[in-house]
């Protein structure tokens, strides 16, 4: 049977990937940002998950606005890297895991949740930068990946609560696949940015620090915020935070958060990153984790006040 | 979308239903971009190239200008227009510094500092007062 074992929440801001591609992870501006994926990428080393399920937002360059897809699933056997108006990015293919793709789509549109699936996609950013940021820069991608786009460009998106259920549909239909393997969901995007209009440039500290703060305990206070709080709140593109709720809905009620990153800017963007672990992890991995998770938690966060003050 | 609430969101441009089907040839033209052999047809001959697209002459004369703000008024959307904006060497920060009328280096400053704080741009009226 396969396992959903942990989630990982991360932004995927392109400007992310355009560092790591051009070398200048290692600059002032960077290095706290990527200093704080550290323990992170130590941490899926470990792990050795076999497939990751990557939530995640296509911007106009798979779909346009041709066809609006809410929630796709891809189910192909490669993802080909997208030229989005620069070329593309200088990472490896991105090896599908059709089977279980398959599966879970036959499991989710059952469970009435109306699937769209797609058996030949490009994929952006928004994929492949949460995959930058947790593997690094290999030859090939450790894992087998499944991606879930969700539409959040065309107004309305889906609900919280309807991301939030779909994660629990998402989780049955990985533990009920016949095969023996470790499955990872990332929910990527957010947190509070605003890329468009004179109010660009919108950072809401407290809003992403409460999100941050119920997301792993209290996921029920999050589920019912309405579209206009997180536009008002987060900005028109914090909007992506519903898709962060997918990956909590698919976890156990009483996942843990082992690591949490945050740090602002990115560009337009405060960056957000959490780890949790669903329980029946060996205890030993988890023992071990937390003990190499504290520490540079405390630095990281420590770090970004620095930082902030600093400038 | 008077009384939903998203109106009273200050320098904020939703894209609903409505702004999509007014936008939809202004959206389509940018996704164009994504080819470079349209962007060398486009930077060649603006005006020819935005005549194969059936948008309003608003919409054409707001790309001519590069007047980012109009562009989204008008139904555009900030993916899109992100890749006329790629199209002329143009990243993300940077169109949103145009739009907010802010210097490149005022913006960059603002972000680093924090960015722009959401007291006092969660409604209209707390722009209209000054």
């Amino acid at each position: 049977m396969a396992d959903l074992i942990a989630g990982v929440a991360t932004s995927h801001v392109p400007a992310i990937g355009a560092a790591i591609d051009l070398g200048k992870t290692g600059e002032a501006y960077w290095q706290p940002l990527f200093r704080g994926f550290e323990p992170s990428k130590k941490w899926i080393a470990d792990l050795k998950p076999d497939v990751v399920i990557l939530v995640y937002n296509d911007h106009a360059t798979a779909f346009s606005l041709e066809v609006i897809p809410t929630f796709a699933l891809g189910c192909a056997a490669e993802f080909p890297p997208a030229d989005e108006g620069w070329g593309a990015r200088p990472v490896p293919v991105v090896k599908g895991h059709p089977e279980l793709a398959w599966h879970m789509a036959q499991s989710l549109i059952l469970d009435e949740f109306d699937m769209t699936i797609v058996n030949k996609m490009e994929v952006d950013h928004g994929l492949t930068v949460p995959l930058s940021l947790m593997f690094g820069q290999p030859d090939a991608w450790p894992v087998q990946v499944i991606p879930l786009c969700v539409n959040v460009v065309q107004y309305p998106p889906p609900t919280g609560h309807r991301c939030y259920m779909l994660g629990k549909a998402i989780r049955k239909a990985v533990e009920s696949f016949d095969r023996n393997l470790r499955v990872v969901i990332f929910g990527t995007g957010g947190m509070s940015h605003q890329l468009q209009g004179p109010r660009a440039g919108l950072i809401n500290r407290a809003f992403d620090t409460e999100f941050l703060d119920k997301f792993t305990t209290d996921p029920q206070s999050l589920v019912r915020l309405p579209h206009l709080d997180y536009v008002r709140e987060a900005g028109s593109e914090g909007i992506e935070m519903v898709m962060w709720l997918i990956m909590r809905g698919a976890l156990a009620d009483d996942a843990k958060e082992v690591y949490r990153f945050y740090h602002v800017p990115a560009s337009n963007t405060a960056v957000g990153h959490l780890i949790l672990e669903n329980p029946g992890l060996p205890q030993r991995r988890l023992a071990a984790t937390e003990q190499q998770m504290s520490n540079p938690a405390v630095d990281a966060r420590e770090e970004v006040v620095n930082h902030v003050v600093a400038q | 979308m008077s009384d939903n609430g998203f109106d009273d969101i200050p320098g904020t441009i939703l894209f609903d239903a409505e702004r999509s089907r007014q936008g939809y040839h202004l959206n389509m033209f940018c996704m164009s971009l994504m080819s470079s052999d349209n962007r060398d047809t486009f930077r060649a001959d603006e005006r020819a190239y935005l005549a194969r697209f059936p948008m309003t002459p608003e919409q054409q004369q707001s790309v001519l200008d590069r007047n980012w703000n109009r562009m989204l008024e008008l139904g555009g959307n900030i993916y899109y227009t992100s890749k006329l904006a790629a199209c002329d060497g143009l990243s993300f920060q940077n169109i949103a510094a145009l739009m907010t009328g802010s210097t490149q280096e005022d913006y960059a400053k603002m972000m680093l500092e924090g960015g722009r704080s959401p007291e006092g741009n969660r409604s209209k009226s707390e722009w209209n007062r000054g």
